[in-house]
């Protein structure tokens, strides 16, 4: 089985639920009383396709405005990016937006972007259109999916969906920074993948244009 | 708070001096500084002028540098630097009759304030009852008056208060004077001015002004905790009237659990860090196992902490940590619930450390079932993941050496009881270990079992605390006899301690209890203090 990996940050306003969503997806769990993420905490997943296995590093950041210096730590080298906002407020939806220009000035590889309309079993309280978010979306070629922490809605195939774009990114664009694996026994390959890689990334980007392919690098680094 | 009766002793014959460093828990070679902070803080406003000393940044670049070559130079300069910047904030003079000289001005100025919140009719929320009744209110204002943070109320509706404090504030100094204090009544107004920032305290706690000044000094150290000096030099350097709000969004909860901490936690008052009780042999397992499995470069400090106790400290050789920096670290791990979902990756400033710049944090718990956090600091911020490695293997070896069910157990009990200490008549005692920076205090138990008796005992610690280390008139013991117990101060050059006696008790008996006491924390300084300093 073919095994990919890939990191993942989520980002948004403060409140939107990002933590909410990660944590419903690692650990099918909601609380209410989620406190404000600190800096940014990293989850670990794997998501199982029919023909490939890809494991997301996920970098759940803290929203409060102090943290914003510190968000190009955790969107480098990313491959792919969920963007939460709250169907209930307007200007977190508006924040969505100068996270994508952010993230298209400083990042010059393909990266996934995923746009999560959160939130939306309070449809009675929404401030942004359903149209609105899509239209969005689509004009910056993400995906769009309307979801739920609360009622576990939408996250799972969310999840899903960029498993698969970052399956299609792996498989059509060589210089994508992610790396395919064959993988022979499962628990051993993943021991051998998880600890060094992470020295090797950002190799990668200084040495995206040498014509190497980075998984013998990693290859030879894991050796 | 009436004294009975007082007697304050020369210190004689039964007064053993013990030789340096080997008193109880004493030591020479700490890994904490063993400046006594409080009396730097009581001095603080006079070193105004020294603001590089208050600041002592560049040991994070110094780190980065030192790094990136493979022979490092001699830190000790650094060090040095730093502790010259405590000696010289610590050999200012000022003595407590300038508060009493402000007294008077403060009386002159009372009226007016209390004057203007009566116009601002429309501002209920300084009038509500709930509001006016809280013992111990906290702003934070920026220089140029805008509201940053209130302990009680929203902020936003005490513009007008903050307003009249900043009057206050800039009156006095457009006489080249500064405030320090108001007395009015019960209450006391005590004020911080730092670079951009007012802080200022109205209380009628027991607090004395500079034990509330030294609480000031915390809370205006969680702020640069959270933003680093030189930041908030820069924004307010480019704008005078900033709203400093925008930045510190979420980080209220720290000030909040900061300053409730303080009410009850005698760490801060002392300048001195709480070990968790644990059996020597199990605490260097866990030394040993961070030394081992996180020898990686430009790792400052590993820290393994539980209840806001230290169980363990592991540093970079030649840097150490100042007892403040520490309580902040404590402060941001009981805050913070989200540090238990998973591991976290933060930025925190020092700033007794380096109050110029960030270093980063790799914090998780040991287990999901363990209180014990552990801290993994760095000046690399790229190093999470390496990190990360480090702990599950710190851990592994932890479970293999069963000192994670050790630790959890000494959690879940009860540190100590002042009846294990086997002397009749004596019903509780601090003692702070002056060159390691570390205390030790048995339970709070009958009758100190309620809050309020637990509010009043802490009052009474103050009391003697601020009576010991007076600025005009330092003591070096003190014998008090109150109306419901009798308490014993004693200072030497290595240890301090106060203990709190029946209110019976006579001179001698309190004087033979406490040499015994000396003997059994000496008996268990090996489970109550951390003695050696491992490093890298």
């Amino acid at each position: 089985m073919k095994s990919v990996e890939a990191k993942v940050v989520v980002l948004g306003t403060q409140g939107v639920g990002k933590t909410s969503v990660v944590l419903r997806y690692v650990g099918n769990s909601f609380n209410r009383a989620v406190s404000p993420t600190i800096g940014a905490s990293f989850f670990t997943c794997k998501v199982l396709l029919d023909s490939c296995r890809v494991k997301l590093q996920v970098w759940d950041t803290a929203g409060q405005e102090r943290f914003r210096s510190m968000a190009p730590m955790y969107y480098r080298n990313a491959n792919a990016a969920l963007l939460v906002y709250d169907i209930t407020s307007a200007a977190s939806f508006e924040d969505v937006k100068s996270w994508v220009s952010e993230l298209k000035k400083n990042i010059d590889t393909a990266i996934v972007m995923c746009m999560l309309a959160n939130k939306c079993d309070l449809n009675n309280e929404r401030q942004v259109p359903k149209e609105e978010g899509q239209e969005y979306a689509a004009s910056i070629g993400a995906l769009f999916l309307e979801t739920s922490a609360i009622s576990n809605e939408g996250i799972r195939p969310a999840f899903l969906e960029v498993a698969k774009e970052l399956l299609k990114l792996c498989e059509k664009v060589p210089n994508s920074g992610l790396n395919l694996y064959e993988t022979m026994s499962q628990e051993k390959s993943n021991n051998n993948i998880v600890s060094p890689r992470n020295h090797v990334k950002t190799n990668f980007v200084g040495n995206l244009h040498d014509g190497r392919e980075p998984e013998q690098q990693e290859r030879h680094s894991c050796c | 708070m009436a004294s009975e009766n007082e007697t304050v002793e020369p210190p004689g014959d039964e007064f053993k001096t013990l030789d340096e460093g080997n008193e109880p828990g004493g030591r020479r070679d700490g890994f904490l500084v063993a400046s006594d902070s409080f009396e730097d803080f009581a001095r603080l406003e006079e070193a105004k002028s020294s603001i590089k000393d208050r600041h002592p940044s560049g040991t994070i670049n110094k780190i980065v540098r030192e790094g990136s070559c493979e022979d490092p130079p001699d830190k000790q300069d650094e060090i040095e630097s730093v502790s010259s910047g405590i000696a010289s904030m610590a050999t200012e003079e000022q003595n407590d009759s300038a508060f009493s000289d402000n007294g008077n001005v403060a009386e002159q100025v009372a009226p007016t304030l209390s004057a203007s919140i009566h116009e601002e009719e429309e501002l209920d929320e300084v009038h509500k009852p709930e509001w006016k009744g809280q013992k111990k209110h906290v702003f934070i204002l920026s220089e140029a008056g805008k509201p940053i943070y209130s302990r009680y109320g929203a902020e936003d509706k005490l513009v007008t208060i903050m307003g009249v404090m900043q009057a206050l504030v800039s009156f006095v100094q457009d006489s080249k004077d500064s405030m320090r204090c108001i007395i009015s009544g019960k209450h006391k107004f005590v004020f911080l001015t730092r670079d951009h920032l007012l802080l200022v305290a109205v209380s009628c706690t027991s607090s004395s002004t500079p034990q509330l000044l030294l609480q000031l000094n915390y809370v205006y150290n969680q702020v640069l905790s959270v933003l680093t000096y030189s930041h908030i030099n820069k924004i307010f350097k480019q704008r005078h009237n900033y709203d400093l709000r925008r930045l510190l969004t979420g980080a209220e909860k720290f000030f909040d659990s900061l300053l409730n901490l303080m009410d009850h936690e005698p760490g801060f008052l002392l300048s001195a860090v709480r070990c968790l009780p644990l059996p020597s042999a199990v605490r260097d397992v866990v030394a040993q196992s961070i030394v081992q499995h996180a020898k990686v470069k430009d790792l400052v400090f590993a820290i393994l902490i539980a209840n806001n106790q230290l169980i363990t400290l592991v540093r970079m050789k030649k840097y150490f940590l100042h007892p403040a920096d520490l309580h902040l670290i404590f402060n941001l791990v009981s805050a913070s619930e989200s540090f238990k979902t998973a591991e976290s990756w933060t930025p925190i400033c020092l700033p007794k450390f380096d109050s110029g710049g960030y270093l980063h944090a790799h914090v998780s718990y040991l287990d999901d079932n363990c209180a014990a956090c552990l801290l993994l600091l760095t000046v690399d911020r790229d190093m999470f993941f390496t990190l990360s490695e480090c702990k599950s293997k710190i851990v592994e070896r932890l479970h293999r050496y069963n000192c994670i069910e050790a630790i959890r157990e000494a959690l879940t009990k009860y540190t100590y009881s002042i009846s294990q200490v086997g002397i009749p008549d004596l019903r509780h005692f601090m003692y702070k270990s002056r060159s390691t920076a570390q205390f030790t205090s048995p339970e709070l138990e009958s009758p100190y079992h309620t809050a309020s008796e637990q509010e009043r005992i802490f009052g009474l610690y103050q009391y003697l605390h601020h009576r010991m280390h007076s600025t005009s008139r330092p003591l070096k013991i003190l014998f008090h006899v109150g109306s419901y117990e009798t308490l014993l101060g004693w200072v030497t050059s290595g240890f301090e301690l106060y203990a709190v006696f029946g209110p019976l008790v006579t001179k001698p008996t309190a004087i033979n209890s406490i040499n015994k006491l000396l003997k059994w924390i000496k008996k268990e300084e090996d489970r109550l203090f951390i003695l050696n300093s491992p490093t890298f």
